[in-house]
């Protein structure tokens, strides 16, 4: 049968009744749109997650020492396990797959003075390659060097909290001597402010200086607070946490994991808890927008059981002109696809309008996949093939005789 | 006139299963007709005119017999091939019209066409234009069918049933909804048609009818009773003119 005869033949009855067949598209509009919305809003708020988890730096990996003496005796602070050393540093930096960048971690509280302002924060004792573990960025000036950490010297990058309230009236920082508590740093740059973080902490209160310097100057320790290490990509990250493991355990001479003296976390956990969240979310949206395209769908059948019904005497003529059952079969079941494909389509525009609707008025972050758009479509055109099928059916099985007669 | 047979019945039987008594709509029919002729079929209800017609049209099968529609026969076709010969072979005008509703004329006669693949968009549009002007409606081309009156879609309905261009055209109480004066019309056309040679069954139980035709077929308990020439053809068109004038012109254009 000429296909594009029964498509103007169905284009034809839809005209006729257009009140009707736009009622009915509306289900699926409606449908459509909050599939679209719903999947966008869960996607959107998903990235914004990710987003910030990556601004922290997605292949962090962090080392931690670990009180394994868990039962019994005195508990100390992990700042006073001396358990992580230079040497577990070097040996990271030297033999540990999948990691490309390492720096030690000490830190020590105080008070940073300027002139007469003071500020207390904590500082930390790093190498220069944490800059770009922790994704920062130099405003002025430029990170220490190597050559400073093998020489302990005292100076220091600041964060824009610590530069606002030391140098109050707007003095450039780099050059200027600050003091933390009593011993004094050269201020070398200044880095870019990154603003709070997902918890809410402060991410420009920070001070970096070459950990030699603050081990020996300030602590007088020679044992390290941590290690943050940074895998060559987010995929990666699983093998390096395993091949840190291996070189730790084997300095430490520990075979079994239950009593690892350190502890290694990556981002990917922090972020696949915070995403898993929100993966829950969008499942939950998508469920409800889903719901609403079924009831769009058995909106279809209705009409079109309804249009059967009332059009038995057309079906008996088409017939007796020389429709054959295929036809009459097809002409209904291209009614329903016309249908649910024109209200998937108006659905896919309202639901771009009302996710940036959504973006506008309430600022939520939105992203609308390509793939939510694609599938939305794909299941409103099954959605018409399936609920207009039975009427369909319905429709070419009459005997022409009877719905001739038929009043 | 050709004296090539259309329709050719030979002992056509038609019975139905009602509950579990087999009612005998058609008890042995058998007739011919040729090319050309316009015949009546009448009878009252019960005597299987209905299923007689439904036969003729293709849209039922006889329990048993044979029938030969322009050569080929129909009783041993499936549905899609009875469907292929309605849509090339036959032309219905039933009696309420059966237009589709809100649709314009030349829509409605097309349709037929619209089943015929090998009928193109522009051949189609030419020859429903064609058939409304062979009923004198092709100035109104784009009326819509609930905008026209009893007579404009009968005329419509005849259209359709000429565009296809049919071996018989099967008339079923053509004139059964219309007026007087518009029944006349009608017959007039048919008669019209008839002269150009197109052969038309018209099914009625209205006697009247049968004297505007050329042979007369009485059913009755589904039997032939009687098969007549007429001597006579009364002419639809004088019947037409006898008629006392109406004062309301635009009747006339019925």
């Amino acid at each position: 049968m000429n296909l594009s005869n029964l498509f103007r033949i169905a284009w034809r009855a839809l005209n006729k009744n257009k009140m009707r067949a736009f009622l009915t598209m509306l289900g699926i509009i409606i449908g459509v749109a909050s599939v679209i919305a719903m999947l966008a809003i869960g996607e959107g708020s998903k990235r914004s997650i990710e987003k910030q988890i990556s601004e922290m730096g997605t292949n962090m990996i962090m080392i931690m020492p670990y009180d394994n003496k868990a039962v019994g005796g005195v508990r100390m602070s992990a700042s006073n396990i001396q358990t992580l050393k230079i040497k577990d540093y070097e040996d990271i930096r030297n033999k540990a797959q999948y990691v490309k960048e390492v720096s030690p971690y000490v830190s020590s509280g105080g008070q940073f003075i300027y002139q007469n302002n003071n500020y207390p924060a904590s500082i930390s004792g790093v190498a220069p390659s944490y800059l770009e573990i922790r994704q920062l960025k130099m405003k002025s000036g430029h990170m220490f060097t190597d050559s400073d950490v093998k020489r302990y010297n005292k100076v220091c990058v600041i964060g824009k909290t610590i530069a606002d309230n030391l140098f109050t009236k707007g003095e450039d920082p780099v050059g200027k001597i600050i003091r933390f508590n009593t011993v004094p740093f050269q201020v070398i740059g200044v880095l870019e402010s990154k603003g709070y973080n997902s918890m809410g902490m402060d991410q420009d209160e920070i001070v970096l200086a070459p950990y030699t310097a603050v081990q020996k100057r300030i602590l007088a320790i020679d044992y390290l607070h941590g290690i943050y290490c940074s895998a060559e990509s987010e995929d990666l990250a699983p093998k390096a946490v395993e091949s840190i493991t291996q070189i730790l355990a084997k300095n430490h001479n520990i075979s079994n994991p239950d009593d690892y003296d350190f502890e290694i976390r990556s981002q990917e956990e922090l972020s696949k808890m915070l995403t898993s969240t929100s993966d829950m979310m969008s499942i939950l949206l998508a469920c409800v927008a889903g719901i609403s395209l079924l009831v769009g769908g058995i909106g279809i059948m209705n009409i079109m059981y309804v249009s059967v019904t009332e059009r038995i005497k057309e079906i008996g003529l088409r017939m007796s002109v020389g429709a054959r059952e295929k036809d009459i079969l097809m002409q209904f079941l291209i009614e329903s696809i016309l249908i649910s494909i024109t209200g998937g389509l108006i659905g896919v525009i309202f639901g771009f309008f009302s996710s940036y609707g959504v973006k506008f008025f309430a600022g939520w972050p939105v992203f609308i996949e390509p793939w939510s758009v694609a599938l939305s479509f794909v299941v409103c055109s099954a959605i018409g093939i399936f609920f207009g099928w039975y009427p369909a059916r319905k429709a070419a099985g009459l005997d022409p005789i009877e719905a001739l007669r038929y009043e | 006139m050709g004296k090539r047979k259309i329709i050719e019945l030979t002992n056509i039987r038609r019975n139905f299963q009602v509950g579990t008594e087999t009612v005998h709509a058609l008890k042995g029919i058998s007739f011919s007709i040729e090319e050309g002729q316009f015949v009546t079929i009448m009878g009252k209800s019960g005597s299987g005119k209905s299923t007689l017609l439904n036969i003729l049209g293709c849209l039922d099968t006889p329990t048993s017999g044979t029938y030969l529609l322009d050569g080929s026969s129909v009783q041993s076709m499936n549905k899609d091939q009875r469907a292929r010969v309605r849509n090339r072979k036959i032309g219905f005008v039933f009696q309420n019209y059966n237009l589709l509703p809100n649709t314009t004329a030349i829509e409605n006669v097309e349709l037929p066409l619209m089943y015929n693949p090998d009928v193109s968009t522009s051949e189609r549009q030419k020859r429903a234009i064609e058939a409304l002007e062979i009923v004198e409606l092709g100035d109104r081309l784009y009326h819509k069918s609930n905008q026209m009156s009893g007579g404009q879609m009968q005329r419509v309905a005849i259209a359709r049933a000429l565009v296809n261009n049919p071996a018989v055209i099967l008339a079923d109480e053509a004139t059964g909804n219309l007026d007087t004066r518009t029944s006349y019309s009608i017959l007039k056309l048919f008669q019209e048609l008839h002269r150009e040679h197109r052969t038309i069954i018209f099914v009625t139980h209205n006697n009247e009818i049968a004297s505007f035709s050329e042979r007369n077929i009485v059913l009755r308990d589904g039997k032939i009773i009687s098969d007549t020439y007429n001597q006579t053809i009364l002419s639809a068109a004088e019947a037409l003119e006898r008629l006392p004038k109406e004062e309301n012109e635009e009747e006339k254009v019925i």
